[in-house]
């Protein structure tokens, strides 16, 4: 959609006042959302960044300035959805490496971690109940885990030639059904599950401990689909028609 | 509680007059106004409107319909007019305000959509106990039984069958057939000494 100037630099203001930007100190970032010191690992920005500002911390650790504050929009503000410009107009070029970083943190850390939880709960259970509760998660598991492999399989390597100026005709990005609903809701369930339905001799600690992990996984995964249905797919599929140009 | 209001006007005129007119009146909180699509977007997602005030000109013409603009559940879109319109195109607002309306009248069509929004929380069921019937559907659901399977079973039609599964879900919060598998375990309706040991795969069994 054409802009005029005047619409333009008007958009500009609303986004200063709405969004984050480069001048801000990182320290601020983290402090307006918390939550967002997940994502620094995943860009490989260490701690310990004083009073530099975002533009610094970025710049100092190789990482594009706006593809970090595009994420940590996304990240804070509920649905947000960047415009297509907007991606065109950030280097995506860490998109995949991003995504990747992502996948890594919840499989090896996160779903691990929820894994013992479960297991805790599940001891103090009935072992029919505990059975049934324990296999519940291990094919949530299993789905993420064959999703993420299919995306590290195809989508993301197609992404890689096509950021590389490469065209690509083994994958079509169209190909990709980046449903994630179902695993979505098989997380709802299971915290429906643990703060509705366990059986009493289950330690309310334990119990809490899990869900909190639990929510916290739910809300970053829903942010990751939404990188991925909004930002991903549009993206590669304008890669896409400029290689066959 | 103010309704909040967003107003999507290119006219500074027609912004300025809608703010003048609901300024005084206390049930009304203006949040902002956006003269384009795109921040229209960026305004809705940052302020999380009840109301909507929208000329549908803003909206891309191929497909005019307030869904363009991805308004957030529990948002009302009003359409503010000054030019024709097909009738049929402005049964997809919630609302219409012409610019001859009273003012008296713009309030009323505002305030109408704030008791609305009441009710639908009013007439939201708060979960109850399944009946008996739906504690039978849970457990042939949990059994890995599709919901054709289920009317034969139980000599019913197969609709019958599906809104029951509506509401244990809305009843229960639980989506998925895994889930409700868990919950009929955890519940000890799985009694019956021919269940499966192992819950049904995937969640699509629907």
């Amino acid at each position: 959609m054409p802009h005029s100037p005047y619409n333009q630099h008007k958009r500009q203001d609303a986004m200063k006042n709405l969004l984050f930007d480069e001048n801000m100190k990182m320290a601020n970032l983290i402090l307006v959302n918390p939550g967002l010191i997940l994502l620094l690992p995943r860009f490989n920005i260490p701690l310990g960044f004083g009073d530099k500002s975002v533009k610094e911390v970025c710049s100092g650790h190789g990482v594009s300035t706006d593809f970090f504050l595009l994420v940590c929009n996304i990240y804070t503000i509920d649905n947000y959805v960047p415009p297509l410009e907007k991606v065109l107009a950030t280097d995506m070029g860490m998109l995949n490496c991003y995504l990747e970083a992502s996948h890594s943190y919840y499989l090896d850390r996160r779903l691990p971690h929820i894994a013992n939880h479960i297991a805790r709960m599940t001891a103090e259970m009935d072992c029919r109940m505990g059975g049934v509760l324990k296999r519940f998660f291990e094919e949530y598991n299993n789905e993420v885990v064959a999703h993420f492999k299919y995306e590290e399989q195809y989508v993301f390597p197609h992404l890689k030639r096509l950021l590389a100026g490469e065209t690509d005709h083994s994958y079509r990005i169209s190909q990709y059904s980046p449903s994630h609903t179902n695993i979505e809701d098989k997380l709802d369930d299971l915290t429906q599950i643990l703060f509705k339905y366990l059986p009493e001799e289950v330690k309310a600690y334990e119990t809490i401990g899990a869900m909190f992990d639990i929510l916290q996984l739910s809300e970053d995964l829903k942010k990751h689909s939404l990188i991925e249905e909004k930002v991903l797919i549009p993206y590669v599929e304008h890669l896409e028609m400029e290689a066959e140009r | 509680m103010k309704l909040k209001i967003l107003i999507a006007e290119p006219s500074l005129i027609i912004t300025e007059g809608l703010r003048c007119i609901l300024h005084d009146d206390p049930r009304f909180e203006i949040l902002g106004t956006a003269d384009d699509l795109p921040l229209l977007q960026e305004r809705l997602a940052a302020h999380h409107p009840d109301i909507v005030i929208i000329n549908p000109g803003l909206l891309p013409y191929a497909a005019q319909s307030p869904a363009n603009a991805e308004l957030p559940e529990g948002t009302f879109s009003v359409a503010i007019v000054y030019q024709y319109f097909e009738p049929a195109y402005l049964r997809n607002f919630d609302a219409v305000i012409d610019i001859r309306d009273s003012k008296h009248n713009i309030i009323a069509t505002l305030t109408e959509l704030d008791h609305e929004t009441s009710n639908k929380h009013d007439s939201q069921p708060d979960a109850q106990e399944l009946t008996k019937r739906e504690r039978d559907i849970l457990v042939l659901v949990a059994k890995g039984l599709m919901s054709k399977e289920i009317a034969d079973q139980l000599n019913i039609s197969i609709h019958t069958v599906i809104s029951h599964r509506k509401n244990i879900t809305k009843k229960t919060g639980i989506k998925s057939v895994a889930g409700l598998a868990v919950y009929a375990m955890l519940n000890n309706l799985m009694n019956d000494p021919t269940t499966p040991e192992t819950p049904p795969h995937g969640g699509n069994v629907v």
